[in-house]
């Protein structure tokens, strides 16, 4: 059984804030859950779906976020406790149904986790997500720590199910991905049939009744609005003339600060939880108790102009600041030290900051496709196709977009899930150059579909590569409707691509195993410059860190250089896989050699070089 | 007890971040308030991965510039790339042995002397305790162990708040069973390190 469901309450663990939200649901009673895997959320789905495996827990991994939200609304509305996660951009595609959600209500607790990542650690922008909680009118609250995000999953739940209202649960990386000492408490038997009660008129939101609805949520509102102010995750801390409020992660920051400045004494800090509906009673009393107020909180100005509103409605005209050139920066995660920095500035303390070497010039690491990876087969092959003259890549989003460095360089645009396909389709109409883009096969299930018709509808011209490597490679290896290798074994997949392409309506389809380098080439030329139109290329061969683990199987060889090496760095300069590297001996000799621990034996370096030969691998 | 601040740096796959976590558990084991901060996702693919352990008096997961106690770069190049993160009383304890990025593999890219890289560590830090790490876990059975040989070093000379023992106690929990002896020799190992 797993562990999140083996803790003995009162047992204190050192969970990740990912895995606390699990247990907080499970203390919750929650009998159904929804994912789109995304970093920094994954961690919450993969949870749930170890714990569904041997209890009655539902849980399924969604095609999209929209999906996922939508599936999961309507078995809150049968009753049931509900959790839906995702990370930040992903409530961008979940956005319409949230939106109408907050209207129509839930009759089951139902939480909404939205994993906000500030400086981008693993996305494309760092969005600030509480502006949803407002623009829907849901409840949100904000977890400093994997206690709290314990904590506050379980009070979400009850909130939601006693208001009839999602509940926005916003986290962060720094939330998400830490590890911090929890105490759990017991779980709850959840209710594992629901039962739907037609109701028409507070369910179908046609305008008449949706007119109705909105007023409706206006008044929860107001009422959370008290909730809020009333809530024990808002607090205040300390005592003297000075305040801070702040929120999240930012709040450790704070504390820190308070404790490495020595003025516990003289400042007071409000700690919100419950962030929305804005907590303006509580705000007030706390305004009028200091003379200045500084506002910790990463990204956009969220409490900081509620509070300024607030301020100005009761004629308070003491100091609140926060964004701005002089204080906190609106990008970026924060660090302790310069949140501390901006505290003492601010309350015009001495404060001396530690100094810090910078190192000069070092050689960059960035991220890379791995040894082996079917990807950079690909991406050889429609560069070794297009010859010299190239085209134009829209890519997605997933490893592969790691293809964007040299030598490679096989992504020129990308804004989100599925904007490849629609991206390409745009380019072909707009310019001449020929347009080759790439998509994943879990991304293509998740947002490409509809380009993919759009296209065909409009009679665009390009090639889109179907880079099917079997899994949701990126996140964790998860699932897709076009799973094939299961640890039972090889099975049909459940969404065959190739027929869901033919059934957009592609007529030229073709499919290669990017492995077998020369064929692949010769497909790929054949269907770039064949006549124009939509064209579909499934680039099939399973991502080798996933087929090892999921089949056991044992690599048997690997690659050399042998000494017939001419030294014409095709290997390095066009291939660029990672186990290759270019050495120098004692005589400043140069040669090439492989990594036998890095090469995973995919054979793609043999067929493009005959000085590379293979080996049995040592066990 | 005062913060102690612990952040590790090295390259995807050099079980950076089991390091991390065993500390972490052997905290907690202790009854030492911790907390751990972590990076997952696209960062790990081949590229840096940083982590932080902070024990005692603090609330926040991450380390600033300049206020790690200690370092553990279990690569030099990390090592070097990391020495923001400490000061003048800051120990380093570094993995002497390189694994080349892709810009020097390629040959596009020059690798720093190693030699130079621990001078340049060694003149703004209090102390680097610099060795072949990759060796001594050859040595206890698999080059996969450099991260525990390192958390050996750690426990002798990180003034530590708790014991070896509870190290030991969270890797026999945590590591897989045919991997136990192995990796408690590279520990050894690494604890031998003067």
């Amino acid at each position: 059984m797993h562990e999140l469901l083996t803790l003995q309450p009162g047992s204190k663990r050192l969970l990740l804030g990912n895995e606390a939200i699990v247990r907080g649901a499970l203390e919750a009673g929650i009998s159904f859950a929804t994912t789109y895997p995304g970093t920094p959320s994954s961690e919450i789905g993969d949870g749930f779906y170890q714990v569904s495996q041997g209890t009655e827990l539902y849980f399924e991994y969604s095609v999209n976020e929209k999906v996922a939200l939508e599936t999961a609304a309507a078995a809150a509305v049968s009753g049931l406790r509900t959790m839906c996660s995702m990370k930040h951009v992903g409530l961008n595609v979940a956005s319409d149904a949230l939106m109408t959600l907050a209207y129509v209500g839930v009759k089951g607790g139902m939480v909404i986790v939205s994993a906000d990542d500030p400086s981008m650690h693993s996305s494309q922008n760092e969005q600030d997500n509480r502006h949803y909680a407002r623009l829907a009118g849901v409840p949100m609250f904000e977890p400093a720590n994997s206690q709290e995000a314990l904590e506050m999953t379980r009070a979400a739940f009850a909130l939601s199910e006693s208001y009839q209202i999602p509940v926005l649960l916003r986290t962060t990386t720094r939330v998400n991905h830490s590890r911090s000492i929890v105490e759990v408490g017991p779980l709850q038997t959840p209710r594992l049939r629901g039962s739907f009660k037609k109701d028409p008129l507070n369910l179908v939101p046609v305008p008449m009744v949706a007119r109705r609805l909105h007023v409706e949520l206006l008044a929860k509102n107001e009422k959370l609005k008290a909730e809020a102010s009333g809530s024990s995750f808002n607090r205040v801390r300390g005592q003297g003339p000075w305040g801070v409020v702040t929120s999240g992660v930012s709040y450790n920051y704070v504390m820190d600060g308070v404790r490495e400045l020595n003025i516990a004494d003289r400042v007071r800090v409000l700690k919100l939880g419950m962030t929305y509906p804005f907590p303006g009673q509580l705000c007030l009393d706390f305004l009028k108790e200091v003379e200045q107020v500084l506002v910790v909180e990463e990204l956009e100005p969220f409490l900081e102009e509620m509070l300024k509103v607030a301020a100005q409605e009761q004629g308070l005209t003491l100091r609140i600041r926060g964004k701005g050139d002089e204080w906190l920066p609106r990008y970026f995660e924060f660090d302790p030290v310069q949140v501390r920095s901006v505290m003492a500035r601010f309350f015009q303390l001495d404060y001396q900051p530690p100094e810090v070497e910078m190192g000069s010039h070092l050689p960059q690491r960035p991220p890379n496709l791995c040894a082996g990876c079917p990807h950079r087969a690909s991406y050889y092959a429609v560069r070794q196709a297009l010859g010299d003259e190239g085209g134009i890549y829209p890519s997605d989003i997933g490893c592969y977009t790691l293809g964007l460095l040299p030598p490679l360089e096989a992504a020129d645009f990308l804004l989100c899930m599925g904007s490849s396909v629609s991206g390409a389709g745009g380019f072909s109409k707009a310019q001449k150059r020929p347009v080759v883009a790439f998509i994943g096969d879990s991304t293509f299930f998740h947002s490409g579909i509809t380009g993919l018709i759009n296209a065909v509808m409009n009679d665009h011209n390009f090639t889109l590569v179907i880079l099917d490597n079997g899994t949701t490679a990126m996140t964790g290896q998860q699932p897709h409707p076009g799973v094939e290798l299961t640890p039972e074994g090889r099975r049909p997949p459940k969404v065959d691509i190739e027929a869901v392409v033919r059934g957009c309506g592609v007529e030229r389809i073709a499919v290669v195993n990017p492995l077998q380098v020369e064929k692949t080439i010769a497909t790929m030329k054949e269907m770039i410059e064949g006549e124009p139109g939509v064209k579909v290329i499934v680039s099939k061969s399973p991502c080798p860190l996933f087929e090892r683990r999921v089949t056991g199987k044992k690599q048997k060889v690997v690659f050399r250089v042998t000494n017939e090496c001419d030294m014409c760095r095709r290997c390095l300069d066009e291939l660029g896989c990672p186990a290759f590297t270019y050495c120098e001996d004692e005589e400043e000799c140069a040669f090439i050699s492989i990594d036998e621990h890095l090469c995973s034996g995919c054979s793609v370096c043999k067929q493009i070089c005959h000085a590379v030969k293979p080996k049995k691998k040592r066990a | 007890m005062k913060a102690w601040r612990i952040f590790f740096a090295g390259v995807g796959g050099q079980g950076t971040l089991l390091a991390t976590r065993v500390v972490g558990e052997a905290a907690l084991l202790a009854d030492i308030p911790v907390v751990v901060s972590e990076i997952h996702g696209m960062a790990q693919r081949g590229g840096v991965v940083e982590s932080a352990v902070v024990m005692g008096e603090a609330h926040s997961p991450v380390i600033s510039d300049g206020e790690a106690d200690i370092l553990m770069a279990f690569e030099p190049l990390e090592g070097l790339r990391a020495i923001r993160k400490c000061s003048t009383h800051s120990l380093v304890i570094c993995n002497t042995s390189p694994v080349a990025p892709f810009a020097v593999a390629s040959g596009r890219d020059q690798y720093p002397e190693v030699s130079d890289m621990m001078r340049t560590i060694s003149s703004q830090v209090d102390r680097i305790i610099a060795y072949d790490a990759r060796s001594l876990a050859r040595e206890a059975g698999s080059e996969l162990s450099v991260n525990v040989v390192m958390l050996g070093t750690l426990m002798r000379h990180g003034k530590m708040p708790f014991d070896q023992e509870m190290v030991k106690t969270v890797l026999n929990t945590r590591t897989k069973r045919s991997f136990l002896n192995m990796n408690l020799k590279a520990f050894d190992l690494g604890y031998q390190v003067e």
